[in-house]
């Protein structure tokens, strides 16, 4: 029997209008003792307005022995950054 | 400061600084990093529930009295906590249970504690109600899942409730000097929340899968200052450095 609890990995919403945001992971034996863990653990100092958690075994990640095809493709492909337009100068915050 | 006003206040600050000290024993020792952190979490809001009302008596008592006085330098017997908080950390599910069976009564203590007449004790009340609410959901949760876990659990749950069941009542029977405040609305009137209390707690007994223990012997004494062997035991760590170094600072 495997007696260690499941990894979750926690996401946080630091304020109203931004996304969540990766914090860390936690054991925990289910999604909702995890998200009193992420209370306890990552939103002491005020880090947090929502938290989202999910078990860390669901999500797929890119395999790191494919960096090479998958990023460095996109190294000297400078054109693909908008910043070759003339910003007005009425336009703040682009 | 009305000596029963003060006892009052010193009744509700010993509960917080007494349960929150055996929760910091679980500091470093923790079953898992989260629960050592989520104990220690409320350790902390407990003792921050003690020194506000430590810190008002200093005030109204004066000539140089501080929020230290009271946890540092007085004696067992003066010490106003209900029972239930000087219990043992024991396993656990001890652990668990005495702090389920706490935060159910504080949180209907507290949130009757608001409509007080005293205004310090008022304002107290609807800044701890918040984070009363979260013990209460944290407590709650592991009661349910411990007692609704493995057989091992279930059973340590069962033991920790037999063991704890003689503590509850007395956070129910007034203390003369709650009595005494009740006619101008300043202490809670408790058995107006005592079915309330039993209805919440039964609920969580079954929830959980265990069974109500059927002993009806209840321990009261605390909330005088009569303790158990447990009190002094605390002091003495608690109060070690005051004691061997009067009026230390860090």
């Amino acid at each position: 029997m495997n007696t260690e609890w499941p990894l979750y990995e926690v996401f946080l919403r630091s304020k109203q209008g931004l996304h969540h945001k990766h914090a860390g992971s936690l054991h925990a034996p289910d999604a909702e003792i995890a998200i009193q863990n992420a209370r306890d653990v990552y939103t002491r100092r005020k880090e947090g307005v929502s938290i989202w958690v999910v078990e860390s075994s669901q999500i797929t990640a890119s395999n790191p022995e494919q960096k090479e095809e998958f990023f460095d493709p996109a190294e000297d492909k400078v054109y693909r950054h908008p910043t070759f337009y003339d910003v007005p100068d009425e336009i703040k915050h682009i | 400061m009305d000596k029963n006003l003060k006892d009052f206040f010193l009744h509700i600050a010993d509960n917080g600084l007494i349960l929150g000290h055996r929760l910091s024993e679980w500091c470093g020792h923790g079953p898992v990093l989260e629960q050592d952190m989520a104990l220690s979490n409320i350790a902390l809001d407990l003792i921050g529930h003690a020194r506000f009302l430590y810190q008002y008596i200093a005030k109204q008592e004066g000539n140089g009295a501080t929020e230290d006085d009271y946890p540092f330098k007085r004696d067992v017997i003066d010490f106003k906590n209900i029972l239930l908080a000087e219990q043992k950390n024991g396993d656990f599910a001890h652990t668990i249970v005495r702090q389920a069976i706490f935060d159910t009564y504080n949180y209907l203590f507290t949130s009757q504690l608001i409509k007080s007449s005293n205004e310090q004790l008022s304002g107290y009340a609807q800044k701890a109600i918040k984070e009363i609410k979260y013990h209460r959901y944290f407590s709650h949760e592991w009661f349910t899942r411990l007692g609704d876990g493995t057989e091992e659990s279930k059973s340590r749950m069962q033991s920790a409730l037999e063991k704890m069941w003689p503590y509850i009542d007395e956070a129910f029977k007034p203390a003369a000097y709650e009595t005494a405040l009740l006619k101008d609305n300043v202490s809670v009137d408790l058995p107006s929340i005592k079915d309330q209390f039993y209805t919440e707690l039964s609920a969580l007994i079954d929830q959980a899968t265990l069974t109500k223990p059927d002993h009806a012997y209840m321990q009261y004494g605390g909330k005088k200052g009569n303790h158990s062997e447990h009190l002094g035991f605390i002091l003495t760590e608690l109060q070690f450095l005051q004691r061997a170094y009067p009026g230390q600072k860090w």
